[in-house]
């Protein structure tokens, strides 16, 4: 689960780490109310989940696909700078009147970046934060580590741009420590990041509480990624953190239920969100016609690559896991129905965990709850089959049937032509 | 013989809800030797004829288990993890998905040293078909007693695969799920040098994902040591990149997490890449053929 900007600092500045003063706004007049608080010189920003915001450009609905066509086709766009009189999502103010006016102009509209997609996203609400003169800028993030099983704290002198470039670029500018988790984040972690990123006394003392702030975090709100980028050394000299970024483990959401009211659902892709409220979990919206239901991660993603063989595209990505319940079966083909891009749906099922049986039963009740106008193509195999086949056999419904993988993406292709 | 399980195998399992009473039953019926159930609350009673413990400990000492199987729900999972190794068990396979990631960070720090090898979580099990030893939820009748051993981080594909091989004809040696997670006690290097060094095993198949970069890891140790036959697949070459870490989590694995780089890795290390995930069965009988292992 992901979180806004000015979540993610609230979390991070109740861990330690040192943020740059301001508060979230979704009027004008609370904008103006926080730059007053704040002395008046504010930057105020769009608080959406993608990232490109202050090179991105707020938009009305109406004009969202124009814009992100031209922010991706255009060589003069291609670090994702609109260019033109339009504002971007990220506004600097100098007194609360222009705070206002920056909120006024931001709330309300689409912004469209780079990261955002053709439709943009509604802007609801924007961080009214003091301005900082930067000196320098930092990139700190703490992550999990698969391969190593561990924290693992990244650091870099290159900050305030997309990591990913200077990872490509100049990947010895990263530094990578990890952290131990039987003994936890010791002093050592902090000390070693501010002496490789240059920080020097009193700095490198900031550096370092900052650090252990972001792990503390981290472990706080089972966080599989916590990033601040950039972290600035102000022209003052403090140290503190300017934007953040912070993603949840969805494994862990059942022990904070304090941070699931944070979660943001029209940051979401509304038929994912239709499929989680429908108890299918793992749902993925594509580009393609061709709806898949599949138990499985991995033979979900193999499904869509034979489509793809094929000479076809999925739709989206199911896995329905362990079905012990018929009408999930049906809530996953409402779900794919919703789409009016599916011309056909492929059902592929290896029954291990899940039964063949249930998901045979479900696909018969989804054509009687359902107005099901596609073709479905249906492979079953596993666990159940001979009560499966017999309960397909006996419905007499049009379903094609397959028994080879190639074979039932090609049927579904096959269908999905003809009925196109 | 096989790898990690076999007919010395003694099976006891962890959480006796309805999925793992179900998948007992169908152990027992494939032909495992069960000898546990744990359930904190029911000690003393039976279930489907197999004793019933409070604890793994009460368990081992009173029964001999050496293995045991996990479905116990996810936020009490990596309890019962550290339970089973407490108690010496040398081989844990956890089934249960959605364990929270920092959860494993702490159970894989606890094994550090341990004797205990842990397979999955969020896996399907392991099996040997020759001894009919089924650890797992796999269903058993797609397996043929055999020679090829295979590796997967998904499950469902492990049975694609099988089933594919056996209606070639080709029989498995042990099918080990390593489980889709990030961290998982058995990584893909670690069962492949397990089927590599088992006498038994002619030839494997490793089924990988987009993601991370256990496969070229995998890999790695497939250029230096293996000589068997290694037919390859990789899943998800058409999945949207981006949608389950942030940037951090693409610097870790970098490029290594895209299924191209990953098919060039192992192609470079001598494995067969089938791009086809229909074709695993058919590319593995033709490698065999080609080595004069099958006629």
């Amino acid at each position: 689960m992901k979180l806004h900007e000015y979540q993610a600092r609230d979390l991070l500045a109740q861990n330690g780490v040192a943020v740059t003063g301001g508060r979230v706004a979704s009027t004008p007049a609370e904008a103006k109310a926080i730059a007053a608080e704040l002395g008046g010189k504010v930057v105020v920003k769009a608080q959406i989940h993608a990232g490109g915001r202050g090179k991105g450009r707020l938009v009305a609905e109406s004009e969202t696909a124009g814009m992100f066509h031209k922010l991706t086709t255009d060589p003069a766009n291609n670090s994702g700078q609109v260019k033109g009189d339009r504002i971007g999502g990220v506004r600097l103010a100098d007194t609360p009147e222009e705070a206002e006016q920056a909120a006024a102009a931001i709330l309300g509209k689409h912004l469209v970046s780079i990261q955002t997609g053709s439709e943009g996203k509604l802007v609801k609400n924007v961080l009214v934060a003091e301005q900082t003169d930067i000196a320098k800028e930092y990139y700190l993030a703490a992550i999990i580590d698969g391969m190593q099983s561990s924290a693992l704290i990244m650091a870099s002198a290159e900050g305030g741009q997309e990591i990913e470039v200077v990872a490509h670029t100049n990947p010895d500018a990263i530094v990578r420590v990890p952290v131990n988790p039987s003994a936890g984040f010791q002093p050592y972690v902090g000390r070693l990041l501010a002496a490789r990123l240059g920080f020097t006394g009193d700095q490198a003392d900031q550096f370092a509480k900052i650090t252990h702030g972001l792990y503390n975090t981290l472990v706080a709100t089972d966080a599989s990624l916590v990033e601040i980028n950039p972290l600035a050394l102000t022209t003052d000299g403090r140290v503190v953190a300017v934007d953040a970024k912070l993603t949840i483990d969805d494994n862990a959401l059942f022990r904070h239920k304090d941070l699931e009211a944070l979660r943001d659902k029209d940051e979401e892709d509304p038929l994912e969100i239709k499929a989680q409220e429908l108890g299918v979990a793992n749902f993925i919206k594509l580009d393609g016609n061709i709806g898949c239901v599949v138990n499985g991660a991995g033979l979900a993603m193999a499904t869509m690559d034979t489509i793809k063989l094929a000479g076809g595209e999925p739709a989206n990505f199911l896995d329905i896991g362990t079905v012990n319940d018929p009408q999930r079966v049906v809530s996953a083909l409402q779900v794919i129905l919703e789409d009016p891009s599916v011309k056909a749906i492929l059902v592929n099922i290896f029954g291990g965990m899940a039964r063949v049986d249930i998901i045979a039963q479900g696909v018969i009740d989804a054509h009687r709850q359902l107005k099901i106008d596609v073709p479905v193509v249906m492979r079953l195999i596993g666990t159940n089959l001979a009560e499966g086949e017999k309960l397909v056999e006996e419905s007499g419904l049009p379903l094609i049937r397959a028994s080879g993988l190639f074979e039932a993406a090609k049927k579904a292709v096959e269908a999905a032509g003809s009925a196109a | 013989m096989a790898v990690l399980v076999d007919a010395n195998t003694r099976l006891m399992v962890q959480g006796i809800g309805t999925e793992g009473a179900n998948h007992m039953r169908r152990s027992i019926a494939y032909g495992t030797n069960v000898v546990a159930a744990i359930h904190p609350r029911r000690g003393g009673e039976q279930q489907d004829g197999i004793p019933i413990f409070t604890t793994v400990d009460e368990a081992v000492r009173t029964t001999g288990a050496n293995v045991t199987i996990i479905f116990v729900p996810a936020p009490f999972a990596a309890d019962a993890i550290l339970e089973a190794a407490a108690a010496g068990l040398p081989l844990i396979v956890c089934i249960t998905e959605g364990i929270p990631v920092l959860d494993m960070v702490k159970v894989k720090a606890a094994l550090q040293g341990s004797k205990s090898v842990l397979i999955g979580p969020n896996c399907p099990g392991v099996i040997t078909p020759g001894t009919k030893t089924r650890i797992g939820i796999m269903p058993g009748d797609i397996f043929l007693p055999g020679r090829v051993g295979v590796v997967s981080r998904s499950g469902t594909l492990v049975y694609e695969v099988v089933a594919q091989l056996t209606a070639e004809g080709i029989g498995q040696s042990t099918c080990i799920g390593v489980g889709g997670d990030p961290i998982i006690g058995t990584r893909q290097v670690e069962a492949i040098r397990m089927l590599n060094e088992d006498p038994d095993t002619d030839a494997i198949v490793m089924v990988g994902e987009i993601g991370g970069s256990a496969e070229q890891e995998a890999a790695a140790y497939i250029k230096e040591h293996v000589k068997k036959p290694v037919v390859a697949f990789i899943a998800g070459a058409t999945a949207p990149a981006g949608r389950r870490m942030g940037h951090a989590g693409a610097i870790i694995s970098g490029e290594d997490g895209k299924a191209e780089n990953k098919k060039a890795a192992l192609r470079a290390a001598g494995a067969i890449v089938s791009d086809s995930p229909a074709e695993i069965g058919s590319t593995m009988k033709k490698a065999l053929q080609d080595r004069g292992l099958l006629k």
